[in-house]
């Protein structure tokens, strides 16, 4: 059974003329929520928001005067406690102007969030609330993090959308090339991913390591036939038929022989000469504006078009050269989208600020480690139950020395994942909960506990009887004529008196 | 998996060669096939032609090809690796294509032909796998969700044994034949000298002959496959595990690969005038001096291995008794007198 407190440290500042009337007790105090979130019989996860009011200091009053939340949220961002899993919400007047029309929350790309004021304190904690979801972890993500232990009438469908907790993941770039004889495609890899890829993995370093390569398949087609469209005289991909174009490409893709992390695919497609120009649609028929479509736990797929030739005496092949932002843009979106990164939980009064080229906000890595976290104690708790439960069943089994010291390992890492998680310490739960997943998993995939010495009794009969009693048979009659010689032999001295 | 060596079961290297042509037909990449072939038919010098494995009679249909990857071949098609595949205890060293890399959302499709009996299959004719093992690794992986939903698929005789013991949910079971009775051969081909096909999977080929990518088949219509008037023995199947209804379950959801896919509606907007990071890697460092073969490798270890010390452990309570019965045996036959002539 899985019981695991989440402690998110809030501090709520309240900015001058923002302070609800209706205060309990005077600036500043604590006050702490708790939230049950349960799972399924033996899992519960409680999470637990310990929040700080305060008032600003003088420092901060003069950031939030400034002109757009942009400002007031980089000038506010040097104030802040900046630890991971820390959130900092900032109240305003009601009737502030720093906040646009019709817009009560502002979350920033770091980890704070301007807050409009709702007039009482139980509407603005409502408020907190919400926000405070948004920015950390929600029941829905939660219980998507314990995929495997909510039974499955509970889930949602797009519940195991997300990629698993993983140490590492292998990114591969791929450009399919299906008509070199029309087309000479170059595209800078190396400099798009130095310029564009890398600042987002580095900020993603903590969760994951990650290796990136790239690869140029040439005469790879898509194994679908796309429709000409008189209309708007152009190909098209229908939305029902992308999810047969995946396989024929994958069989040429390839993987690191070495490497057992998770493989995330993106591939660049330029159509042929004769598809060109080549769009995707959505379901209601209207062609996507990225041209391009993922799939869970998988990774994405691009088409990028090409100008036709400037003049039908124009010679073949033409030299293109893939504009790589534009690319990488979608790239990442698609890559942010396979984490679960997504937006479509948001209310519509939140404004969120775009996280730029560091690709997501902090405030998304905490998600990320909130979620990341969870799965990883659920998955050493399963592990190490299940360990338990086949060496039960299993006499036979040795455990070697190394293995019986992984396991103690996961059992005391776990530990201080749940004690750090319950002092709000996100970083350090995260870490130990990696420890106890590697430590876990190399427990109960160690090679040696392999059992293969099934014995039914049958056979154990069949095997030890024609060995033991061909052998036991003259003993047998010789331990009777023992025994008969010992009775005569006692009777012997009464009968000779 | 194919668990037959020699020549004269080549239908059993033919059934396994086109079960995994029809997967890969209906999409199932390399990289998610594990393909196990216990003998080496193609190039066994008593082919008549070699290089082709065929699967009907007037050779028609050449199963062998030139992108078959075959994962486990000839001595190391063992129980012990196949169980180590199914439940991951691999030693480290084992490259991608020969693990398992599945997660709590693959359906695994699992095919098994060979000789088998009541209760266990034959492995190389040196070794079995019992059903109860079977069972048992099928439960350590549903403990680390390593399928989502698993099909077990088996052509030996008395094969429906095989799948009685199976006691973890989400897995269904075909089987060519009940306890008791034999799988039949299809039909010999006189030019190969061989049969080539079992009778029981040469009807479940022509089946999915019939399927593609798309198509919307279930699992009903597989079960029907090979009436006895056809098969001589009787199918079985097993879906009491199994959550869904088989009349939901598409023929594709084990057979072939369709992927859920997303429309990715916005994209990121990111500064373009960014400036590139330098390259992180170190730049070749040229090895100063040459690396001494010798010491690379610990060889006068190797080579003057001093014997482990075994610890002493005083014999067993069961020998010592059993050896004490028989010394005691041997005297008191023989006479106690003599017992002073040894001391």
């Amino acid at each position: 059974p899985v019981q695991v407190q989440l402690v998110v440290p809030m501090a709520v500042v309240f900015g001058p003329g923002s302070v609800p009337g209706d205060l309990p007790r005077p600036l500043p105090f604590r006050d702490v929520k708790e939230m049950e979130i349960s799972v399924n019989l033996r899992t519960s996860v409680t999470s637990r928001y310990e929040m700080r009011y305060r008032s600003t200091t003088a420092q901060e009053e003069a950031a939030l005067a400034a002109a757009t939340p942009r400002e007031a949220d980089a000038a506010l961002y040097p104030l802040q406690d900046t630890t991971l899993g820390s959130l900092t919400m900032y109240v305003v007047p009601e009737t502030s102007s720093l906040l646009p029309q019709g817009i009560d929350v502002y979350v920033g790309k770091h980890r704070s969030a301007l807050v409009r004021a709702g007039g009482s304190l139980a509407a603005l904690q409502a408020r907190l609330r919400e926000v405070a979801q948004v920015m950390s972890f929600t029941a829905s993500s939660i219980a998507a993090a314990l995929s495997e232990r909510v039974p499955d009438g509970q889930l949602s469908p797009d519940a195991r959308r997300n990629l698993k907790s993983s140490l590492g993941y292998e990114i591969t770039f791929s450009l399919l090339n299906p008509d070199p004889k029309s087309h000479t495609v170059d595209w800078d890899i190396e400099g798009a991913v130095n310029r564009f890829v890398k600042p987002v993995l580095d900020k993603l370093s903590l969760v994951a390591n990650f290796s990136v390569d790239s690869q140029i398949l040439y005469y790879a087609v898509l194994g679908v036939t796309p429709r000409y469209d008189k209309e708007s005289s152009s190909f098209l991909l229908s939305a029902h038929s992308l999810p047969h174009v995946i396989n024929p490409v994958e069989a040429r893709l390839g993987s690191s022989a070495a490497s057992l992390y998770p493989v995330l695919n993106f591939l660049l497609y330029v159509p042929e000469r004769s598809h060109s120009p080549l769009y995707i649609q959505d379901k209601d028929g209207a062609p996507v504006s990225t041209n391009a479509f993922h799939s869970p736990r998988w990774g994405g797929i691009m088409v990028y078009n090409v100008e036709g030739p400037a003049s039908p005496q124009a010679s073949l092949p033409l030299h293109v050269d893939v504009d790589m932002a534009r690319v990488m843009e979608v790239f990442l979106a698609q890559l942010r989208l396979l984490f679960g990164l997504s937006w479509e939980e948001v209310p519509p009064e939140f404004l969120l600020e775009s996280p730029g080229n560091e690709g997501l906000a902090d405030w998304e890595l905490d998600h990320l480690l909130w979620a990341h976290t969870v799965e990883n104690i659920a998955t050493v708790s399963t592990t190490l139950t299940s360990l338990a439960q086949l060496l039960d069943k299993i006499g036979n089994i040795v455990i070697k020395d190394d293995v019986a010291s992984e396991v103690y390992r996961a059992v005391a890492s776990v530990q201080s994942a749940v004690t750090e998680l319950s002092l709000g310490h996100l970083l350090a739960a995260f870490q130990a909960s990696k420890e106890a997943v590697t430590s876990s998993e190399r427990a109960f995939f160690d090679p040696s506990l392999l059992h293969l010495l099934y014995f039914p009794d049958d056979q154990k009969f069949a095997i030890y009887i024609p060995l033991f009693l061909p052998m036991a048979v003259p003993i047998l009659l010789s331990l009777a004529k023992i025994v008969r010689e010992t009775r005569l032999r006692k009777k012997e001295p009464t009968k000779m008196d | 998996v194919c668990t037959s060596r020699f020549w004269f079961n080549y239908r059993h290297v033919a059934n396994t060669l086109s079960v995994y042509r029809s997967v890969k037909r209906l999409g199932i990449p390399d990289s998610h096939i594990v393909l196990m072939l216990a003998d080496d038919m193609a190039c066994n010098p008593r082919n008549p032609k070699p290089a082709t494995v065929f699967s009907h009679k007037n050779m028609e249909l050449n199963v062998y090809g030139d992108d078959v990857e075959v994962d486990y071949r000839s001595y190391e098609v063992t129980v012990e690796n196949f169980l180590r595949v199914l439940t991951g205890r691999i030693p480290p060293s084992t490259p991608r294509s020969k693990r398992l890399l599945s997660d709590d959302r693959s359906n695994i499709l699992i095919y098994m032909t060979g000789h088998g009996g009541n209760g266990f299959l034959k492995f190389q004719d040196s070794e079995e796998i019992t059903n109860v093992e079977l069972a048992d690794a099928f439960e350590q992986m549903w403990q680390k969700r390593r399928y989502n939903e698993l099909l077990f698929i088996i052509d030996t005789c008395q094969g429906a044994s095989m799948y009685e013991r199976f006691y973890s949910p989400n897995i269904m079971a075909l089987a060519s034949s009940q306890v008791g009775e034999d799988s039949l051969s299809h039909q010999p081909d006189l030019g190969i000298g061989v049969h080539l096909m079992d009778r029981y999977t040469f009807y479940v080929l022509e089946f999915l002959e019939e399927i593609h990518p798309a198509s919307q088949t279930n699992m009903n219509d597989l079960f029907q496959v090979c009436p006895k008037s056809l098969c001589v023995s009787t199918p079985g199947h097993r879906t009491d595990l199994f959550q869904r209804d088989p009349q939901n379950v598409l023929i594709t959801d084990f057979f072939g690969s369709v992927r859920k896919v997303e429309i990715t509606a916005a994209a990121l907007s990111l500064d373009r005038d960014v400036v590139g990071l330098e390259s992180k890697f170190p730049e070749e460092e040229l090895a100063t001096e040459p690396l001494k073969y010798a010491e690379q490798l610990p060889v006068a270890q190797i080579i003057h291995q001093k014997p482990k010390q075994k610890d002493w452990h005083p014999p067993g309570g069961f020998i010592l008794g059993l050896w004490a019965l028989i010394i005691m045996v041997f005297f008191k036959t023989y006479g106690i007198k003599h017992m002073k002539h040894v001391f």
